[in-house]
Protein backbone atom coordinates (compact mmCIF):
# COMPACT_ATOMS: atom_id res chain seq x y z
CA UNK A 1 0.00 0.00 0.00
CA UNK A 2 1.60 3.23 -1.15
CA UNK A 3 1.49 5.91 1.45
CA UNK A 4 1.13 9.36 -0.09
CA UNK A 5 2.44 10.95 3.06
CA UNK A 6 5.67 8.97 3.12
CA UNK A 7 8.59 11.39 3.11
CA UNK A 8 12.26 10.89 2.28
CA UNK A 9 14.60 12.55 4.72
CA UNK A 10 18.35 12.98 4.34
CA UNK A 11 19.59 10.62 7.00
CA UNK A 12 23.28 9.78 6.45
CA UNK A 13 26.03 12.17 5.38
CA UNK A 14 28.30 11.06 2.53
CA UNK A 15 31.24 10.55 4.91
CA UNK A 16 29.17 8.24 7.10
CA UNK A 17 28.03 6.21 4.10
CA UNK A 18 31.45 5.89 2.47
CA UNK A 19 33.27 5.03 5.69
CA UNK A 20 30.50 2.53 6.52
CA UNK A 21 30.98 0.55 3.30
CA UNK A 22 34.77 0.72 3.48
CA UNK A 23 34.41 -0.70 6.98
CA UNK A 24 32.21 -3.52 5.68
CA UNK A 25 34.96 -4.48 3.23
CA UNK A 26 37.88 -3.98 5.61
CA UNK A 27 36.31 -5.68 8.64
CA UNK A 28 35.18 -8.67 6.57
CA UNK A 29 38.67 -9.25 5.19
CA UNK A 30 40.31 -8.50 8.55
CA UNK A 31 38.11 -11.09 10.22
CA UNK A 32 38.67 -13.76 7.56
CA UNK A 33 42.43 -13.21 7.34
CA UNK A 34 42.54 -13.02 11.14
CA UNK A 35 40.89 -16.43 11.45
CA UNK A 36 43.58 -17.80 9.11
CA UNK A 37 46.35 -16.18 11.20
CA UNK A 38 44.83 -17.63 14.37
CA UNK A 39 45.18 -21.08 12.75
CA UNK A 40 48.98 -20.81 13.03
CA UNK A 41 48.66 -21.19 16.81
CA UNK A 42 45.03 -21.94 17.69
CA UNK A 43 45.29 -21.31 21.42
CA UNK A 44 44.94 -18.23 23.62
CA UNK A 45 46.50 -17.23 26.93
CA UNK A 46 46.47 -14.45 29.51
CA UNK A 47 49.54 -12.45 30.54
CA UNK A 48 52.78 -11.65 28.71
CA UNK A 49 53.82 -15.18 27.78
CA UNK A 50 52.22 -18.36 26.54
CA UNK A 51 51.60 -21.17 29.02
CA UNK A 52 51.56 -23.87 26.38
CA UNK A 53 50.10 -26.60 28.57
CA UNK A 54 47.25 -24.40 29.79
CA UNK A 55 45.62 -22.20 27.16
CA UNK A 56 42.23 -20.82 28.22
CA UNK A 57 40.86 -21.78 24.81
CA UNK A 58 42.27 -24.07 22.13
CA UNK A 59 41.16 -25.78 18.94
CA UNK A 60 42.80 -29.05 17.98
CA UNK A 61 42.30 -32.19 15.92
CA UNK A 62 42.54 -35.39 17.96
CA UNK A 63 42.20 -39.09 17.21
CA UNK A 64 39.10 -40.67 18.72
CA UNK A 65 38.69 -44.36 18.03
CA UNK A 66 39.44 -44.82 14.32
CA UNK A 67 38.51 -41.30 13.26
CA UNK A 68 39.73 -37.76 13.86
CA UNK A 69 37.60 -35.20 15.64
CA UNK A 70 37.83 -31.46 16.04
CA UNK A 71 38.02 -30.48 19.68
CA UNK A 72 37.51 -27.03 21.20
CA UNK A 73 38.53 -26.62 24.82
CA UNK A 74 37.49 -23.71 26.99
CA UNK A 75 39.09 -24.04 30.40
CA UNK A 76 38.45 -27.63 31.43
CA UNK A 77 35.34 -27.98 29.24
CA UNK A 78 35.75 -30.05 26.05
CA UNK A 79 33.48 -29.71 23.02
CA UNK A 80 33.34 -31.86 19.90
CA UNK A 81 33.36 -29.26 17.12
CA UNK A 82 34.20 -31.57 14.20
CA UNK A 83 33.41 -29.99 10.86
CA UNK A 84 33.62 -26.42 12.15
CA UNK A 85 36.42 -25.87 14.67
CA UNK A 86 39.64 -27.87 14.89
CA UNK A 87 38.96 -30.31 12.05
CA UNK A 88 36.99 -29.54 8.91
CA UNK A 89 36.86 -29.73 5.14
CA UNK A 90 35.06 -31.45 2.29
CA UNK A 91 34.43 -35.18 2.89
CA UNK A 92 37.66 -37.02 2.14
CA UNK A 93 39.85 -33.92 2.38
CA UNK A 94 39.30 -32.83 5.97
CA UNK A 95 42.27 -31.26 7.70
CA UNK A 96 43.40 -30.07 11.09
CA UNK A 97 42.62 -26.38 10.95
CA UNK A 98 41.16 -24.01 13.55
CA UNK A 99 38.52 -22.36 11.36
CA UNK A 100 37.07 -23.92 8.18
CA UNK A 101 38.44 -22.83 4.81
CA UNK A 102 35.16 -21.14 3.80
CA UNK A 103 35.65 -18.68 6.67
CA UNK A 104 39.27 -17.71 5.98
CA UNK A 105 41.25 -15.59 3.51
CA UNK A 106 43.10 -17.10 1.81
CA UNK A 107 41.01 -20.26 1.98
CA UNK A 108 44.09 -22.44 2.53
CA UNK A 109 45.94 -22.09 5.80
CA UNK A 110 48.81 -19.73 4.97
CA UNK A 111 50.26 -17.50 7.68
CA UNK A 112 52.44 -15.39 5.36
CA UNK A 113 49.66 -14.53 2.91
CA UNK A 114 46.97 -14.03 5.54
CA UNK A 115 49.29 -11.55 7.30
CA UNK A 116 49.63 -9.61 4.04
CA UNK A 117 45.84 -9.42 3.75
CA UNK A 118 45.46 -8.52 7.41
CA UNK A 119 47.96 -5.66 7.49
CA UNK A 120 46.84 -4.19 4.15
CA UNK A 121 43.24 -3.98 5.32
CA UNK A 122 44.34 -2.92 8.81
CA UNK A 123 45.84 0.20 7.24
CA UNK A 124 42.67 0.82 5.21
CA UNK A 125 40.59 0.31 8.36
CA UNK A 126 42.72 2.68 10.45
CA UNK A 127 42.80 5.44 7.82
CA UNK A 128 39.06 5.03 7.26
CA UNK A 129 38.45 5.25 11.01
CA UNK A 130 40.57 8.41 11.27
CA UNK A 131 38.53 10.08 8.51
CA UNK A 132 35.31 9.10 10.27
CA UNK A 133 36.55 10.37 13.62
CA UNK A 134 38.00 13.66 12.35
CA UNK A 135 34.95 14.51 10.25
CA UNK A 136 32.56 13.17 12.89
CA UNK A 137 34.11 15.29 15.62
CA UNK A 138 34.60 18.33 13.39
CA UNK A 139 31.04 18.41 12.09
CA UNK A 140 29.51 17.31 15.34
CA UNK A 141 28.05 14.04 14.00
CA UNK A 142 29.29 12.10 16.99
CA UNK A 143 28.16 14.70 19.56
CA UNK A 144 24.86 15.51 17.83
CA UNK A 145 23.69 12.14 16.55
CA UNK A 146 25.40 9.52 18.70
CA UNK A 147 25.84 10.87 22.22
CA UNK A 148 22.54 10.18 24.05
CA UNK A 149 20.58 13.15 25.37
CA UNK A 150 19.31 13.46 28.90
CA UNK A 151 15.85 12.45 27.71
CA UNK A 152 17.38 9.44 25.93
CA UNK A 153 18.91 8.00 29.07
CA UNK A 154 15.86 8.50 31.30
CA UNK A 155 15.11 5.02 32.66
CA UNK A 156 11.52 5.19 31.46
CA UNK A 157 12.68 5.93 27.89
CA UNK A 158 15.35 3.22 27.94
CA UNK A 159 12.81 0.68 29.16
CA UNK A 160 10.30 1.82 26.55
CA UNK A 161 12.90 1.35 23.79
CA UNK A 162 13.86 -2.09 25.06
CA UNK A 163 10.22 -3.20 25.10
CA UNK A 164 9.37 -1.80 21.65
CA UNK A 165 12.58 -3.23 20.15
CA UNK A 166 11.75 -6.63 21.60
CA UNK A 167 8.36 -6.36 19.94
CA UNK A 168 10.11 -5.25 16.72
CA UNK A 169 8.07 -2.03 16.72
CA UNK A 170 10.05 0.85 15.32
CA UNK A 171 9.55 4.60 15.72
CA UNK A 172 7.54 6.52 13.16
CA UNK A 173 7.18 10.18 12.38
CA UNK A 174 9.45 12.69 14.05
CA UNK A 175 11.08 10.09 16.30
CA UNK A 176 12.32 8.11 13.28
CA UNK A 177 14.52 11.00 12.20
CA UNK A 178 16.96 10.36 15.01
CA UNK A 179 18.69 7.34 16.39
CA UNK A 180 16.98 5.95 19.47
CA UNK A 181 18.92 5.39 22.66
CA UNK A 182 19.65 1.72 21.95
CA UNK A 183 21.03 2.56 18.52
CA UNK A 184 23.11 5.38 19.95
CA UNK A 185 24.47 3.12 22.66
CA UNK A 186 25.29 0.31 20.23
CA UNK A 187 26.91 2.55 17.61
CA UNK A 188 28.89 4.48 20.22
CA UNK A 189 30.12 1.27 21.80
CA UNK A 190 31.34 0.08 18.40
CA UNK A 191 32.87 3.38 17.29
CA UNK A 192 34.26 4.39 20.68
CA UNK A 193 35.22 1.06 22.25
CA UNK A 194 35.24 -2.04 20.05
CA UNK A 195 36.89 -0.72 16.88
CA UNK A 196 39.62 1.27 18.70
CA UNK A 197 40.17 -1.77 20.92
CA UNK A 198 40.83 -3.90 17.82
CA UNK A 199 43.52 -1.46 16.64
CA UNK A 200 45.16 -1.07 20.04
CA UNK A 201 45.24 -4.78 20.93
CA UNK A 202 46.47 -5.50 17.40
CA UNK A 203 49.31 -3.01 17.83
CA UNK A 204 50.21 -4.56 21.18
CA UNK A 205 51.05 -7.81 19.39
CA UNK A 206 53.76 -5.94 17.45
CA UNK A 207 57.18 -6.24 19.12
CA UNK A 208 58.29 -3.02 17.39
CA UNK A 209 55.32 -1.07 18.70
CA UNK A 210 55.70 -2.58 22.18
CA UNK A 211 59.20 -1.11 22.50
CA UNK A 212 57.67 2.34 22.03
CA UNK A 213 54.56 1.89 24.18
CA UNK A 214 55.15 -0.81 26.80
CA UNK A 215 52.59 0.94 29.05
CA UNK A 216 49.83 0.08 26.61
CA UNK A 217 50.80 -3.60 26.64
CA UNK A 218 50.69 -3.42 30.44
CA UNK A 219 47.27 -1.80 30.28
CA UNK A 220 45.97 -4.90 28.51
CA UNK A 221 47.85 -7.22 30.87
CA UNK A 222 50.58 -8.39 28.47
CA UNK A 223 51.01 -9.42 24.85
CA UNK A 224 49.13 -12.69 25.18
CA UNK A 225 46.27 -10.91 26.96
CA UNK A 226 46.20 -8.40 24.12
CA UNK A 227 45.93 -11.30 21.66
CA UNK A 228 43.07 -12.77 23.69
CA UNK A 229 41.25 -9.41 23.87
CA UNK A 230 41.81 -8.95 20.11
CA UNK A 231 40.05 -12.28 19.53
CA UNK A 232 37.17 -11.60 21.98
CA UNK A 233 36.63 -8.10 20.60
CA UNK A 234 36.57 -9.46 17.05
CA UNK A 235 33.75 -11.81 17.99
CA UNK A 236 31.95 -9.01 19.87
CA UNK A 237 31.98 -7.11 16.58
CA UNK A 238 30.68 -10.20 14.77
CA UNK A 239 27.89 -10.30 17.37
CA UNK A 240 27.12 -6.63 16.78
CA UNK A 241 27.03 -7.15 13.00
CA UNK A 242 24.62 -10.08 13.30
CA UNK A 243 22.27 -8.03 15.51
CA UNK A 244 22.70 -5.03 13.22
CA UNK A 245 21.78 -7.08 10.14
CA UNK A 246 18.78 -8.54 11.95
CA UNK A 247 17.54 -5.05 12.86
CA UNK A 248 18.15 -3.83 9.30
CA UNK A 249 15.90 -6.59 7.98
CA UNK A 250 13.32 -6.20 10.75
CA UNK A 251 12.98 -2.44 10.31
CA UNK A 252 12.88 -2.36 6.52
CA UNK A 253 15.68 -3.90 4.49
CA UNK A 254 15.54 -1.73 1.35
CA UNK A 255 14.81 1.51 3.15
CA UNK A 256 17.84 0.97 5.37
CA UNK A 257 20.14 -0.12 2.56
CA UNK A 258 19.04 2.79 0.38
CA UNK A 259 19.67 5.24 3.22
CA UNK A 260 23.22 3.92 3.61
CA UNK A 261 23.80 4.27 -0.16
CA UNK A 262 21.98 7.45 -1.19
CA UNK A 263 21.47 8.94 2.25
CA UNK A 264 17.67 9.09 1.83
CA UNK A 265 15.52 7.39 4.42
CA UNK A 266 11.75 7.04 4.12
CA UNK A 267 9.72 8.01 7.14
CA UNK A 268 6.15 6.90 7.69
CA UNK A 269 4.01 9.40 9.59
CA UNK A 270 2.90 8.36 13.04
CA UNK A 271 -0.72 7.95 14.18
CA UNK A 272 -1.44 11.65 14.38
CA UNK A 273 -0.89 11.89 10.64
CA UNK A 274 2.00 14.26 11.15
CA UNK A 275 4.19 14.07 8.07
CA UNK A 276 7.31 14.42 10.15
CA UNK B 1 4.40 -19.91 1.90
CA UNK B 2 5.98 -22.01 -0.82
CA UNK B 3 6.91 -18.83 -2.62
CA UNK B 4 8.53 -17.49 0.51
CA UNK B 5 10.32 -20.78 1.15
CA UNK B 6 11.54 -20.83 -2.43
CA UNK B 7 12.64 -17.27 -2.17
CA UNK B 8 14.49 -17.98 1.04
CA UNK B 9 16.14 -20.97 -0.63
CA UNK B 10 17.20 -18.82 -3.57
CA UNK B 11 18.43 -16.13 -1.25
CA UNK B 12 20.48 -18.59 0.72
CA UNK B 13 21.92 -20.15 -2.44
CA UNK B 14 22.60 -16.68 -3.79
CA UNK B 15 24.44 -15.58 -0.67
CA UNK B 16 26.43 -18.81 -0.51
CA UNK B 17 27.54 -18.56 -4.13
CA UNK B 18 28.34 -14.85 -3.74
CA UNK B 19 30.47 -15.77 -0.74
CA UNK B 20 32.20 -18.52 -2.68
CA UNK B 21 32.89 -16.08 -5.53
CA UNK B 22 34.44 -13.56 -3.14
CA UNK B 23 36.60 -16.28 -1.59
CA UNK B 24 37.70 -17.48 -5.03
CA UNK B 25 38.52 -13.89 -6.00
CA UNK B 26 40.60 -13.49 -2.81
CA UNK B 27 42.47 -16.70 -3.59
CA UNK B 28 43.16 -15.48 -7.13
CA UNK B 29 44.61 -12.27 -5.75
CA UNK B 30 46.71 -14.27 -3.28
CA UNK B 31 48.06 -16.44 -6.10
CA UNK B 32 48.97 -13.57 -8.41
CA UNK B 33 52.30 -11.85 -7.91
CA UNK B 34 50.80 -8.44 -8.62
CA UNK B 35 48.01 -9.00 -6.09
CA UNK B 36 50.47 -9.98 -3.39
CA UNK B 37 52.68 -7.01 -4.31
CA UNK B 38 49.76 -4.65 -3.68
CA UNK B 39 48.94 -6.33 -0.36
CA UNK B 40 52.62 -6.27 0.62
CA UNK B 41 52.83 -2.53 0.05
CA UNK B 42 51.50 -2.29 3.61
CA UNK B 43 54.86 -3.64 4.88
CA UNK B 44 56.75 -0.52 3.79
CA UNK B 45 54.07 1.66 5.35
CA UNK B 46 54.30 -0.26 8.61
CA UNK B 47 58.11 -0.05 8.72
CA UNK B 48 58.18 3.67 8.00
CA UNK B 49 55.37 4.39 10.46
CA UNK B 50 57.03 2.41 13.25
CA UNK B 51 60.42 3.99 12.58
CA UNK B 52 58.78 7.44 12.53
CA UNK B 53 56.73 7.07 15.70
CA UNK B 54 58.99 4.92 17.85
CA UNK B 55 62.39 6.09 19.03
CA UNK B 56 64.98 4.13 17.02
CA UNK B 57 66.88 3.41 20.23
CA UNK B 58 63.77 2.51 22.26
CA UNK B 59 64.44 -0.63 24.27
CA UNK B 60 62.24 -3.68 24.22
CA UNK B 61 60.68 -4.36 27.64
CA UNK B 62 62.98 -6.28 29.98
CA UNK B 63 61.55 -8.64 32.58
CA UNK B 64 62.55 -10.10 35.95
CA UNK B 65 63.98 -13.60 36.52
CA UNK B 66 60.56 -14.60 37.94
CA UNK B 67 59.02 -13.99 34.50
CA UNK B 68 61.27 -16.47 32.63
CA UNK B 69 59.28 -19.17 30.79
CA UNK B 70 59.81 -22.72 31.92
CA UNK B 71 58.42 -23.90 28.59
CA UNK B 72 60.30 -21.68 26.09
CA UNK B 73 59.42 -23.26 22.77
CA UNK B 74 62.21 -23.81 20.22
CA UNK B 75 61.06 -23.37 16.63
CA UNK B 76 62.43 -23.86 13.11
CA UNK B 77 65.57 -26.04 13.17
CA UNK B 78 65.98 -27.61 16.59
CA UNK B 79 68.63 -30.22 15.83
CA UNK B 80 70.55 -29.44 12.60
CA UNK B 81 71.95 -32.46 10.73
CA UNK B 82 74.33 -30.52 8.44
CA UNK B 83 77.71 -32.37 8.47
CA UNK B 84 79.74 -29.23 9.21
CA UNK B 85 77.49 -28.38 12.11
CA UNK B 86 77.58 -31.93 13.48
CA UNK B 87 81.41 -31.84 13.35
CA UNK B 88 81.46 -28.62 15.41
CA UNK B 89 78.88 -29.94 17.84
CA UNK B 90 80.87 -33.17 18.35
CA UNK B 91 83.73 -31.11 19.77
CA UNK B 92 81.44 -28.94 21.89
CA UNK B 93 82.08 -26.05 19.46
CA UNK B 94 85.77 -25.80 20.43
CA UNK B 95 86.63 -25.36 16.72
CA UNK B 96 83.84 -22.87 16.12
CA UNK B 97 84.83 -19.59 14.49
CA UNK B 98 82.47 -16.74 13.74
CA UNK B 99 83.54 -15.15 10.47
CA UNK B 100 82.84 -11.43 10.00
CA UNK B 101 83.45 -10.29 6.45
CA UNK B 102 81.93 -8.58 3.43
CA UNK B 103 82.06 -4.79 3.34
CA UNK B 104 84.39 -4.44 6.32
CA UNK B 105 87.87 -2.99 6.69
CA UNK B 106 89.19 -5.83 8.88
CA UNK B 107 87.57 -9.26 8.41
CA UNK B 108 87.44 -11.20 11.69
CA UNK B 109 87.46 -14.82 12.76
CA UNK B 110 86.35 -15.14 16.37
CA UNK B 111 86.27 -18.13 18.72
CA UNK B 112 83.62 -18.44 21.42
CA UNK B 113 86.27 -17.31 23.95
CA UNK B 114 86.91 -14.22 21.82
CA UNK B 115 83.18 -13.50 21.72
CA UNK B 116 82.85 -13.92 25.49
CA UNK B 117 85.62 -11.36 25.89
CA UNK B 118 83.78 -8.70 23.91
CA UNK B 119 81.44 -6.01 25.27
CA UNK B 120 78.47 -8.03 26.50
CA UNK B 121 74.90 -7.50 27.51
CA UNK B 122 72.41 -9.61 29.47
CA UNK B 123 68.69 -9.11 28.99
CA UNK B 124 65.46 -10.87 29.96
CA UNK B 125 63.15 -10.34 27.03
CA UNK B 126 59.97 -11.63 25.47
CA UNK B 127 60.34 -13.65 22.28
CA UNK B 128 57.33 -13.11 20.00
CA UNK B 129 56.73 -15.78 17.39
CA UNK B 130 55.00 -14.85 14.14
CA UNK B 131 52.57 -17.68 14.96
CA UNK B 132 51.25 -15.65 17.87
CA UNK B 133 52.80 -17.13 21.03
CA UNK B 134 55.42 -15.56 23.30
CA UNK B 135 58.03 -16.94 25.68
CA UNK B 136 60.36 -15.07 28.04
CA UNK B 137 64.06 -15.91 28.29
CA UNK B 138 67.33 -14.51 29.60
CA UNK B 139 70.04 -13.95 27.02
CA UNK B 140 73.72 -13.08 27.37
CA UNK B 141 75.84 -12.23 24.37
CA UNK B 142 78.27 -9.96 22.59
CA UNK B 143 76.77 -6.68 21.44
CA UNK B 144 76.68 -6.56 17.67
CA UNK B 145 77.46 -2.83 17.38
CA UNK B 146 80.94 -2.90 19.00
CA UNK B 147 81.72 -6.11 17.09
CA UNK B 148 80.91 -4.42 13.78
CA UNK B 149 82.99 -1.40 14.82
CA UNK B 150 85.94 -3.70 15.49
CA UNK B 151 85.64 -5.04 11.94
CA UNK B 152 85.06 -1.51 10.63
CA UNK B 153 82.06 -1.20 8.32
CA UNK B 154 82.79 0.31 4.93
CA UNK B 155 80.59 3.32 4.06
CA UNK B 156 78.72 1.28 1.44
CA UNK B 157 77.51 -1.30 3.98
CA UNK B 158 73.73 -1.08 4.49
CA UNK B 159 72.69 -4.48 5.79
CA UNK B 160 74.13 -7.17 8.05
CA UNK B 161 73.52 -10.73 6.85
CA UNK B 162 73.62 -13.75 9.16
CA UNK B 163 74.59 -17.02 7.46
CA UNK B 164 73.47 -20.00 9.52
CA UNK B 165 74.66 -23.57 9.96
CA UNK B 166 71.25 -25.21 9.58
CA UNK B 167 69.36 -26.34 6.50
CA UNK B 168 65.69 -25.88 7.30
CA UNK B 169 64.40 -27.12 3.96
CA UNK B 170 66.03 -29.62 1.59
CA UNK B 171 66.34 -27.98 -1.82
CA UNK B 172 68.45 -28.72 -4.90
CA UNK B 173 69.84 -25.18 -5.17
CA UNK B 174 70.82 -24.76 -1.53
CA UNK B 175 68.16 -22.12 -0.89
CA UNK B 176 67.00 -24.07 2.16
CA UNK B 177 69.98 -22.84 4.19
CA UNK B 178 68.80 -20.48 6.93
CA UNK B 179 69.90 -16.86 6.73
CA UNK B 180 68.62 -13.51 7.86
CA UNK B 181 69.40 -9.84 7.37
CA UNK B 182 68.81 -6.65 9.33
CA UNK B 183 69.57 -2.99 8.64
CA UNK B 184 72.08 -0.87 10.52
CA UNK B 185 69.42 0.73 12.75
CA UNK B 186 68.72 -2.65 14.30
CA UNK B 187 72.35 -3.83 14.05
CA UNK B 188 73.50 -0.95 16.27
CA UNK B 189 70.53 -1.13 18.67
CA UNK B 190 71.87 -1.66 22.21
CA UNK B 191 69.82 -4.85 22.71
CA UNK B 192 71.00 -6.47 19.48
CA UNK B 193 73.38 -9.17 20.67
CA UNK B 194 74.94 -12.43 19.53
CA UNK B 195 73.80 -14.64 22.39
CA UNK B 196 75.98 -17.50 23.61
CA UNK B 197 74.02 -18.10 26.83
CA UNK B 198 70.36 -18.63 27.63
CA UNK B 199 69.02 -18.57 31.18
CA UNK B 200 72.62 -18.53 32.49
CA UNK B 201 73.52 -21.78 30.67
CA UNK B 202 75.45 -22.24 27.43
CA UNK B 203 72.99 -21.80 24.56
CA UNK B 204 71.23 -25.16 23.97
CA UNK B 205 71.30 -26.70 20.48
CA UNK B 206 67.52 -26.35 20.13
CA UNK B 207 67.87 -22.60 20.66
CA UNK B 208 70.78 -22.09 18.23
CA UNK B 209 74.08 -23.20 19.83
CA UNK B 210 76.68 -21.94 19.84
CA UNK B 211 75.54 -18.46 18.78
CA UNK B 212 72.22 -16.84 17.87
CA UNK B 213 71.07 -13.37 17.05
CA UNK B 214 68.74 -11.46 19.37
CA UNK B 215 67.10 -8.53 17.61
CA UNK B 216 64.50 -7.83 20.23
CA UNK B 217 62.04 -5.54 18.47
CA UNK B 218 61.26 -8.01 15.69
CA UNK B 219 59.48 -11.36 15.46
CA UNK B 220 61.16 -14.67 16.23
CA UNK B 221 62.18 -15.68 12.72
CA UNK B 222 64.56 -12.68 12.51
CA UNK B 223 66.54 -14.09 15.48
CA UNK B 224 68.83 -16.30 13.36
CA UNK B 225 70.17 -19.38 15.17
CA UNK B 226 73.43 -21.33 14.53
CA UNK B 227 75.12 -18.14 13.23
CA UNK B 228 78.33 -19.08 11.41
CA UNK B 229 79.16 -15.99 9.42
CA UNK B 230 78.23 -12.33 9.50
CA UNK B 231 78.50 -10.48 6.22
CA UNK B 232 78.14 -6.73 5.67
CA UNK B 233 76.48 -6.03 2.32
CA UNK B 234 75.06 -3.13 0.36
CA UNK B 235 72.14 -5.24 -0.87
CA UNK B 236 70.73 -8.69 -0.11
CA UNK B 237 69.07 -9.46 -3.42
CA UNK B 238 71.87 -11.74 -4.61
CA UNK B 239 71.37 -14.04 -1.60
CA UNK B 240 68.96 -16.99 -1.39
CA UNK B 241 65.88 -16.16 -3.41
CA UNK B 242 66.51 -12.46 -3.00
CA UNK B 243 64.23 -11.37 -0.16
CA UNK B 244 66.73 -11.11 2.67
CA UNK B 245 65.98 -14.24 4.67
CA UNK B 246 64.79 -17.84 4.70
CA UNK B 247 61.22 -17.00 5.70
CA UNK B 248 61.23 -13.81 3.67
CA UNK B 249 61.95 -16.02 0.64
CA UNK B 250 58.79 -17.93 1.60
CA UNK B 251 56.51 -14.90 1.69
CA UNK B 252 57.06 -13.42 5.16
CA UNK B 253 57.85 -9.76 5.75
CA UNK B 254 61.48 -8.61 5.80
CA UNK B 255 60.51 -6.01 8.39
CA UNK B 256 59.11 -8.21 11.15
CA UNK B 257 58.35 -5.49 13.69
CA UNK B 258 54.66 -6.39 13.55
Amino acid sequence: MANPQKVLVYRHAAVTRITHWINVLALTLLLMSGLNIFGAHPALYWGQKATFAHPWISMTAEPQGNRIVGVTRIGSARFDTTGVLGYSGKPGSEEAVAFPSWATVPSERDLADSRHWHFFFAWLFVLNGLVYWLVGLGRGHIAKDLVPTKADVAPRNVWHEIVTHAQLKFPKGEAARRYNVLQKGAYLAVVLILLPLMVLTGLCMSPGFDAGAPWLVDAFGGRQSARTIHFLTAFSIVGFVLLHLFMVVASGTWNNIRSMITGRYAIVPDKTGEAA
Amino acid sequence: MTFSTHRRGWLRAGLASAGALVLAACDRITNSSRGVAVLQSAEGLTRRAQRLVIDRKALAREFTPADISGDFRPNGSIDPQDPDYLALKAKAFADYRLVVDGLVERPLSLSLADLRGMPARTQITRHDCVEGWSSIGKWTGARLGPLLDRAGLKPTARYIVFHCGDTLEQTLDGSGQYYESIDLIDAYHPQTILAYAMNDQPLPVAHGAPLRLRVERQLGYKHAKYVMRIEAVDDYRHLGRGNGGFWEDRGYEWYAGI
